[in-house]
């Protein structure tokens, strides 16, 4: 049983972890790319960029929260959501919309985005410098052991307080954009010009309105996921190195330009993650008796170590274009 | 006024002129048809009037006002409609989904609109939860008319609306174009079925090589035996 819990600790709840913020970011990527046409890779960067939104106005305000007894970096979320939307809307007009109106290729705005990823960091770096920070400015992190209810399980569940938070966060943040893109008169317009841009021109829907629409949920949903990750680690200013691949290998499962298909997608790169860093020989250790006697496993059975973690995105995305470029839910190919 | 007037209309793609000297007039309460060979230039004259392609010399007036050159959005405002030859649905989108778009501009008038296009158009409203994408060939066209009445246009543009369609489905669709045009709706339409489609017009404009060869009531049109003769096979 111990060794049950053990797997519930590095791979349920693990994988949930990473799967949550994967598929926050995947789905910011497809929307994007549903719209645009274009793979923004400087979207890792603006989920950064949302974490360190936090991190300022957590130090500005650092006891915001004890008042009301949640972190303060929870409450500067929804101002760091504005400010990251207005800042992904503010790079479309920078640097996006004059390609556009060029009519260049989609590599070209691809090569544009990396540019933006440079000038991103280097800004981010600016105001946060180049080490690790907690977003715990002034609070104490909860971490929450759950003990089971059996007789000879010592080890508990462990989950920390804004694992918590992000798996709430992260269904709600779901269920809203099901909602907007479903219901809304908004939602279901940038359904439709993702579906067929031009007749949602000849429909009379203002595109450059729905442009609008989508950076503001895409840099909302990155400050979320960006804040909620360095809520569970640490802020770091290269992030965007532990984040590009992996959503871009979640959007790409999913199936591009499908938002659940990025969000299964997310969950799919999460657990395949901490499946894969996983040490087996811990689930194998309550049979050892019945191997046989030549039989001797090595202690570390995992499929790759800690360390090598970003090469299983890299493989899931190197696997799916060659054997399924549309991805799950049959999406574009980029 | 007439509801539509096109005075010397040249444009094309680029500096290349496709249409050549395009007239036309069609009155609020008329079916339009324009006919002519392929590369005559008939989609390319409906693109001009819904504003996606640059007119380079002329004019095109609807009720008095010049309206070339206006991006398609401003002209659905204006009450224009266009139903492009392909891709004139969203195929992931609800047929409803599809008609709600229609009426983007018109959010208040959905509810209504929604009613009097079921009503019109009664498959549709059994298939309203289904994707666009699932349906048969005729009931696309149908939606595709659909969200373009949501919007309740003056005049509507339809581009070679039976284009793929069995006979059957062809005949329903004129039909439902004269039910539209009874119902106050200025109609200009290209056609390949040229004989079938100058049957119910009022006007008819002969294309070739991007200028009018013939232009006078569709009757008139199909009585004339040059016009038999060199354009609808005798």
């Amino acid at each position: 049983m111990n060794e049950l819990v053990f797997f519930i600790n590095n791979v349920v709840v693990a994988g949930s972890v990473s799967g949550s913020i994967y598929a926050i970011g995947a789905v910011g990527v497809t929307l994007i790319f549903s719209i645009m046409r274009f793979a923004h890779f400087a979207h890792a960067d603006v989920m950064t960029f949302g974490a360190l939104m936090v991190l300022l106005l957590s130090t500005a305000f650092p006891a915001a929260g004890a008042s009301i007894g949640i972190p303060t970096a929870l409450i500067m979320l929804p101002l760091a959501m504005v400010l990251t939307a207005a800042l992904a809307v503010g790079i479309d007009k920078v640097f996006y919309k004059p390609l556009r109106a060029h009519g260049v290729k989609p590599i070209v705005m691809v090569i544009g985005s990396l540019g933006v990823t440079l000038i991103l960091q280097g800004l981010i770096r600016l105001f946060a410098g180049t080490g690790g920070q907690s977003l715990y400015v002034d609070d104490r992190k909860e971490i929450f052991r759950l003990a089971l209810p059996f007789e000879d399980v010592r080890v508990p569940v462990v989950i920390t307080e804004p694992q918590l938070y992000l798996f709430v966060i992260t269904l709600v943040a779901v269920i809203a954009l099901h909602l907007f893109l479903n219901r809304s008169r908004l939602g279901k317009a940038m359904r439709a010009m993702s579906d067929n841009p031009e007749l949602a021109q000849a429909s009379g829907i203002n595109t450059n309105l729905i442009v609008a629409v989508t950076w503001v949920i895409a840099g909302g949903l990155a400050a979320i996921a960006g804040t909620l990750l360095s809520l569970d680690v640490t802020f770091k200013p290269d992030l965007s190195f532990f984040l590009l691949l992996p959503i871009f290998a979640a959007a790409i499962v999913g199936g591009v330009g499908h938002p659940y298909g990025a969000i299964a997608g997310g969950f799919v790169v999460g657990f395949a993650e901490s499946l894969a860093v996983f040490n087996w020989n811990i689930l194998l250790r309550p049979f050892r008796d019945s191997f046989p006697a030549w039989l001797e496993l090595p202690t570390d059975l995992a499929f790759v170590s800690t360390e090598y973690k970003i090469v299983v995105p890299f493989f899931i995305l190197v696997a799916i274009l060659i054997w399924r470029p549309t991805g799950l839910f049959k999406g574009k190919v980029i | 006024m007439p509801l539509l007037e096109a005075r010397d209309v040249h444009g094309g793609y680029g500096s290349m002129n496709i249409l050549n000297g395009v007239n036309m007039t069609l009155e609020a309460d008329e079916v339009g048809v324009i006919v002519g060979p392929n590369g005559a230039g008939k989609s390319t004259m409906l693109k001009a009037i819904f504003g996606q392609l640059h007119v380079n010399q002329g004019e095109i007036l609807l009720l008095g006002e010049p309206i070339h050159n206006l991006p398609p959005n401003k002209l659905v405002q204006r009450g224009m409609g266009f139903i492009p030859q392909e891709k004139n649905i969203f195929p992931s989108l609800s047929v409803q989904e599809n008609l709600e778009m229609g009426a983007f501009l018109k959010p208040h008038n959905v509810k209504r609109m929604l009613a009097q296009v079921y009503d019109f158009f009664p498959p549709l409203y059994e298939k309203r939860r289904q994707p666009a994408g699932e349906l048969s060939g005729g009931q696309r066209q149908m939606v595709a008319m659909g969200r373009a009445l949501m919007a309740e246009p003056s005049l509507l543009l339809l581009d070679e609306p039976t284009a793929g369609l069995s006979p059957l489905y062809m005949n329903d669709i004129f039909d439902r174009v004269k039910e539209i045009n009874a119902a106050g709706v200025g109609i200009l339409m290209v056609e390949q079925n040229a004989k079938q489609a100058l049957a119910i017009a009022d006007k008819g404009f002969v294309l070739a090589a991007g200028q009018n060869r013939f232009t006078d009531t569709g009757e008139a049109l199909l009585a004339d035996p040059e016009v038999a003769k060199s354009f609808l096979g005798g």
